[in-house]
């Protein structure tokens, strides 16, 4: 592994992308509103991405698989995105907050 | 227009400093991603989570510029930056999402919950970047394309049509998904 092809070699694309989703999982734990915890599931998503590139760019026979897959993925994250959002706005409706301790009870 | 990634074919080129120029670009490329990543779980207020988003998004289409993926780089800006941050900024304007400030809400364990989530995401960190080192990545013996613009729009309406389809079926459902459950709270009030 030298220096000056840092960017030639798969092993620090993947440590960003365990980065990625390590911050990603701290924020789930830690965020208290739903809109935090949406913006750490997108930095989920985007770890998953970077490692399918990486992958696909490197190890893979088939580099156009693993952008395919990423570019299959942003369209579930936008979709994701969009029916998150609508919650957040129907519970903020209800309950005038969206602090995740406080939309503790379930009504049918 | 041609979409080859410029940078990652200058590389091997005659002047020695043009690598290093490129490897300080790559660098700076890995900062911005890691300080988004940090920006957008550490701070109070949302609005700045979601620039730190943004940051890392940025960071991330350098990173697929250099990995040879310039579709995949502008994809990433056109989506995350212009559909999804934007998206969760209308989000943020509707509600109001910042941390509550802490004399209202007393956290039950001010000291050992945030230390119980540090060690859990460094575990994570600490096991998949060992992983990642310890294991010898081969590249293949042949590729059946070179990764361009045009391989992916033939696979995409060749091999992956029917996923292609499918993702469009699922974009579809979801707007009119989130339409309806956006409009259910407005009607019942």
């Amino acid at each position: 592994m030298t220096l000056a092809h840092l960017y030639e070699q798969p092993d620090v694309y993947l440590v960003v992308a365990a980065f990625l989703l390590a911050t990603g999982i701290f924020g789930l734990m830690r965020r208290r509103t739903l809109i935090g915890m949406l913006i750490s599931g997108e930095l989920i998503f985007a770890s998953a991405g970077l490692n399918f590139v990486a992958m696909s760019r490197f190890v893979s026979p088939d580099p156009a698989a693993g952008q395919i897959a990423v570019l299959f993925l942003m369209g579930i994250a936008a979709a994701e995105v969009a029916i998150a959002l609508s919650i957040i706005i129907a519970v903020y409706r209800n309950y005038r907050s969206i602090v995740s301790k406080e939309l503790s009870e379930m009504k049918g | 227009m041609n979409l080859t990634p410029l940078l990652a074919v200058a590389a091997p080129s005659a002047n020695p400093a043009s690598n290093w120029i490129t490897l300080g670009l790559f660098i700076m490329f890995v900062a911005t991603t890691v300080a988004g990543a940090l920006i957008a779980v550490n701070t109070v207020r949302i609005i700045r989570s979601v620039s730190g988003l943004a940051l890392a998004c940025v960071g991330l289409a350098g990173l697929f510029y250099f990995l040879h993926s310039p579709f995949l780089a502008l994809m990433e800006i056109l989506i995350y930056i212009g559909a999804v941050c934007v998206t969760i900024i209308f989000g943020v304007m509707l509600a109001e999402p910042d941390e509550p400030a802490p004399e209202t809400h007393k956290r039950p364990y001010p000291v050992i919950a945030p230390l119980v989530a540090v060690v859990i995401a460094a575990g994570i960190f600490g096991g998949l970047a060992k992983l990642a080192l310890g294991h010898k990545w081969e590249a293949p013996v042949a590729k059946i394309n070179d990764g361009s613009v045009a391989a992916i729009g033939t696979s995409l309406l060749s091999t992956y049509s029917m996923a292609f389809e499918l993702i469009s079926l699922v974009l579809l459902v979801a707007i009119l998904g989130a339409l309806v459950i956006a409009r259910g709270g407005r009607t019942k009030e």
